[in-house]
């Protein structure tokens, strides 16, 4: 039973991961109907910047020991720079696509992706590379059930950028504006929303809590590489359709859903099959319930 | 009608079509010199075994040359990197062999992409000898393919007995591999051998080459008990699963393999490794002659103390060179033979004897991480 | 008319026949290992395109899977050729009739259980998945592609995750392009007929296609079958070349590499998938020597294609014999 516990804490924290990069892929799908194959890879862009801005301070040597003040400084110099590049993305390559055909976008985000993934690994060089030590490791027990500081952490971030997403959503005029526009382009549109203003927010929402989920992934695995973003991505995407796509409570749930599945699958059947369940899952869904968890049948026009 | 021609869009892909072949080709093979290939993993998840390799391969071609090469000719070396990829392995190595016409292989380290590539020199008759790949398969592969290191059932011999009947521990747990070969085996020859030795596999997970969350297999081996975990991987996963052990405050003692070996396993483990024992085919403390001369050459050359990778990779190549210059000839099956026939040829890892299986027998050290450096802990003979 | 064209391509394969095994008994012994090998991975790129572009061009349906139907069907005929036809072959010994027979029969069998294997594959894919649009559909392919590369993964007997080696080397230039030749016929053939005016009619418009009167499942489920088919073969003949398959080699990138083929050719034209396919083998063995700027380039090149000319090189059209009168000749 104590090992049960324990796996459930591991899923969790794998899962929280999970959730965060799928809130960004959730949120560009409600509003734009479009896949953002390059999601992935903005998580690893994430991790990367926060590796060299752990290095530039130094981060886990005698000069800059561990501490929680570096954690947030990398967290939130990392969640910047990537909203930036969410923004750029969005701007120079999405947005000429808006009117196009649906397979010309899912092509240009596949090709983004593919792009971000081969210039990583032409800048920062193939091999993988150890994220610095932000803080250090201690662990805590109860019972016979052990926790590791790094995952309250993971999950506590998460929990706390979660419940901020949130408030943005509901409570401010923005989130309104987000929401009004993910039901309708043109009518939000006529009743005078920037659709432009509010689309490249949500790109930049997104891709801050991929840049977290990066840094996250960086404390807790410590070791980051240029092609880690495509299984993450893909298993986030995942989550997303599972807990039904557009619909933002149900990409945590659906994140959460599939590390707790993945981690209990590795630790009672065999490592094996880890990628396999990502997929097994995303055809059940897909055949049996297309709308996800907590989605809605929409009803396309003809 | 001219400009209309050089308009016309036929001729502009034919002529962008010609300039593409022109690039391709490749230079006429020189015949003065003698063409050494070796494919490594220069890049990729196990960098630091190609690189170190390499490095060693390249001190043996300096000597070589300096004394004016084989047989009147230089040596020149090809490299090639498969990425640590066994795809790669195979499409490296028919590149050395058709492109660059080699005359003889050295690599890899992996057993798995040594598995990969050899089939193709076998096919070919290019004798290929593999520094470090421990495998007992790689050499079944056929008679161009040797080996300078000792082989998996006699790694997992030693490492069992050290655990059982040095350390005292019965209770054994195994965490292995399976996108690799070499795991696999040294898993299996582990088991049977500690199973016979009176001691008890309590559990067995295992893990795919490239994770970076182990968790979930800690959590379930931990519900089994175990004093010993043995780990019979490669560095980048044995720092990170050591890391992760200690993180769920297990009380067990860790043993690996020769995959250990590498100046990244105390970078990526840390704290998690001090203490943890693995076994290697030398040790940078030997005392001996060569170890001393060949650690302090290397210090000089590269800046660093090096792992076994470099000085078994230089003791192949210089049995390669050496049968080369005795066989006369750059003729696959005479050079083959010239290896076949080597006996008690001094090498930095120790004497090397060529043995039917085209293996060679060897004595295995036991190091344990003290204080970020690897000390001896014992020396076990064949 | 219709025997006219049928006599018409019937004279112009055999033609191309004799061509091929003229060039196969010149050309490749002339031109050495490492030019043949190039020819040979242009053919079965081209094998790839148009296999693709049958389901991707033509019908419209995001198949983003591809990779995985040339991965069974290069696993199964090396399985077949390995355990089975190399034994058998040895056996019979080489002498006569056998030792020049042999092995093109054995290949022939080999590729044959590929194809049907990974059409197989293709029927049960397509079926479920087919009744999803767009992005739902290049999400579910995906995963099915990646279903069948994992379930191989850890298929033992066919290497697992050391992979498959000593597969016999019997995929010749010859066989290549005959194999890329039958598929270019039956595919443009395909598109000629009835069945191929519905695939477009269902790309256009599929509501409006299942309105008319269109089986639109059946057609859908048919083109993926036959694009899978040969993508099996394609996998034999690579299987048969390289003499060793690895599923790394069949990833989700393998898939995407085929789609730039198809889309930078553009969708819809055969012979722009034949072009693309064989520009793109080309390129990175003439840029080996930037083998990281490869990748970029190619990205970029995608992104860059959709933002501008997004259909493709020959936007949909054909080969068409009066392009090779030169233009100074029509006045």
């Amino acid at each position: 039973m104590a090992q049960f516990v324990q796996q459930l804490v591991n899923g969790l924290s794998l899962g929280a991961i999970y959730a965060l990069i799928a809130l960004g892929y959730t949120m560009v799908y409600g509003i734009l109907r479009l896949i953002n194959f390059a999601h992935g890879d903005v998580y690893m862009v994430g991790a990367f910047v926060g590796y060299y801005l752990g290095r530039m301070l130094n981060a886990g040597s005698a000069s800059a020991p561990p501490s929680a003040w570096n954690f947030f400084l990398v967290l939130g110099g990392s969640m910047a720079a990537c909203a930036l590049l969410g923004f750029i993305l969005e701007r120079t390559a999405y947005r000429p696509l808006r009117r196009a055909p649906r397979l010309n976008a899912l092509i240009t985000a596949i090709g983004i992706s593919l792009l971000l993934e081969n210039l990583g690994q032409l800048i920062f060089g193939a091999d993988p590379k150890d994220f610095p030590t932000l803080i250090e490791r201690t662990s805590y027990s109860v019972g016979i059930v052990v926790f590791s500081n790094i995952q309250l952490i993971v999950i506590a971030t998460s929990v706390i950028l979660m419940l901020g997403l949130q408030y943005i959503v509901h409570r401010t005029k923005m989130g309104t504006a987000m929401r009004a526009v993910s039901f309708s382009h043109d009518a939000s549109g006529l009743m005078g929303v920037n659709i432009n203003r509010v689309i490249s927010f949500t790109f930049v929402l997104g891709s801050a809590l991929a840049a977290a989920a990066g840094i996250l992934v960086g404390l807790y695995n410590p070791k980051i590489d240029p092609l880690m973003g495509i299984m993450p991505g893909l298993k986030a995407f995942v989550a997303a359709v599972l807990g039904g796509i557009g619909n933002i409570p149900g990409a945590i749930v659906g994140g959460l859903i599939m590390g707790v599945a993945e981690t209990l699958t590795v630790g009672y059947l065999s490592s094996t099959y880890r990628d396999a369940i990502t997929f097994v899952i995303l055809v059940g869904v897909l055949l049996f319930r297309p709308t996800g968890l907590f989605g809605t049948t929409a009803r396309a026009k003809v | 009608m001219i400009r209309q021609m050089v308009k016309s869009n036929w001729l502009r892909g034919l002529a962008l079509l010609s300039i593409a072949l022109l690039a391709m080709s490749s230079c006429a093979p020189n015949e003065n010199v003698i063409r050494i290939g070796v494919f490594n993993s220069l890049t990729g998840g196990t960098a630091t075994f190609g690189i170190s390799s390499t490095n060693g391969i390249k001190m043996a071609v300096d000597e070589w040359n300096a004394r004016g090469g084989i047989l009147g000719k230089q040596i020149q070396l090809i490299v090639e990197d498969d990425q640590s990829k066994p795809e790669e392995a195979a499409m490296v190595v028919t590149k050395l062999i058709n492109q660059n016409r080699v005359v003889g292989i050295l690599g890899e380290v992996a057993s798995s992409r040594t598995l990969a590539g050899a089939p193709i020199a076998q096919k070919a008759g290019i004798p290929l000898i593999t520094p470090a790949s421990t495998n007992p398969k790689v050499t079944r592969v056929g008679d161009f393919i040797f080996r300078v290191c000792f082989t998996d059932s006699f790694q997992g011999a030693v490492c069992a007995r050290f655990a059982v009947q040095r350390l005292g521990l019965k209770r054994l747990a195994i965490l292995k591999d399976v996108k690799n070969e070499y795991s696999m085996g040294l898993a299996n020859y582990f088991r049977k051998n500690a199973e016979l030795l009176g001691g008890q596999i309590v559990t067995e997970e295992s893990y795919s080459e490239g994770d970076t969350d182990f968790r979930a297999q800690i959590t379930t081996m931990k519900g089994a008990n175990p004093e010993v975990i043995f780990i019979p991987g490669y560095y980048t996963e044995a720092g990170l699963i050591a890391k992760q052990v200690a993180e769920q405050n297990m009380n067990v003692r860790l043993i690996g393999g020769d995959g250990w070996d590498s100046p990244r396993t105390v970078e990526i483990g840390g704290a998690a490794v001090e203490g943890a024992f693995f076994c290697n085919h030398y040790s940078a403390e030997d005392t001996s002659q060569m170890v001393r001369t060949f650690v302090a050459a290397h210090v000089k050359k590269y800046g660093y103390v090096p792992d076994a990778m470099a000085p078994l990779s230089y003791d192949a190549a210089e049995l390669l060179f050496t049968a080369i210059q005795k066989a006369g000839s750059t003729e696959g099956t005479k050079i083959r033979d010239a290896i076949s026939q080597t006996r008690d040829f001094p090498g930095v890892c120790g004497n090397i004897t060529i043995d039917a299986e085209r293996n060679a027998r060897k004595a295995a050290v036991m190091l344990q991480i003290n204080q970020g450096k690897l000390k001896i802990y014992d020396v076990i003979q064949p | 008319m219709k025997s006219r064209s049928v006599t018409r391509t019937l004279l112009f394969s055999l033609l191309y026949l004799v061509i091929l095994a003229v060039l196969g008994r010149t050309l490749i012994p002339f031109i050495g290992p490492y030019y043949t090998q190039v020819l040979i991975f242009i053919g079965i790129n081209i094998t790839l395109a148009v296999s693709l572009n049958l389901i991707l061009g033509f019908a419209g349906q995001f198949s983003i899977g591809h990779a995985g139907f040339m991965a069974l069907g290069g696993y199964t005929s090396a399985a077949i050729s390995f355990y089975f036809l190399g034994p058998l072959l040895a056996q019979l010994g080489t002498d006569g009739v056998l030792g020049t027979v042999g092995e093109p029969a054995a290949l022939a069998v080999a590729l044959l259980s590929g194809g049907i294997a990974a059409a197989i594959a293709g029927l049960l894919v397509g079926i479920p998945t087919l009744r999803l649009r767009g992005d739902y559909l290049a999400i579910a392919t995906l995963g099915m592609g990646e279903i069948i590369r994992v379930v191989i993964l850890n298929t033992d007997f066919v290497g697992g995750a050391r992979g498959f080696t000593d597969i016999p080397r019997w995929t010749t230039f010859t066989w290549v392009f005959l194999v890329a030749g039958l598929c270019v016929l039956v595919v443009r053939n395909l598109i000629a007929s009835t069945m191929g005016r519905a695939l477009i009619a269902v790309r256009e418009d599929e509501d409006a296609a299942a309105a008319m009167g269109i089986n639109t499942t059946r057609y859908k489920v048919f083109a993926f079958v036959l694009g899978a088919f040969f993508a099996g073969v394609a996998g034999g003949l690579q299987a048969h070349y390289l003499q060793y398959l690895h599923t790394n080699s069949f990833t989700f990138l393998r898939s995407i590499e085929i789609v730039v083929f198809v889309i930078l050719g553009g969708g819809g034209s055969i012979t722009g998938s034949v072009i693309a396919a064989s520009v793109l083998t080309i390129l990175p063995e003439a840029l080996r020597g930037a083998e990281s700027w490869r990748m970029v380039i190619y990205s970029a090149l995608l992104v860059i294609m959709m933002l501008t000319r997004p259909q493709g090189l020959m936007g949909g059209r054909e080969f068409q014999w009066s392009w090779l009168i030169p233009r100074w000749r029509k006045q």
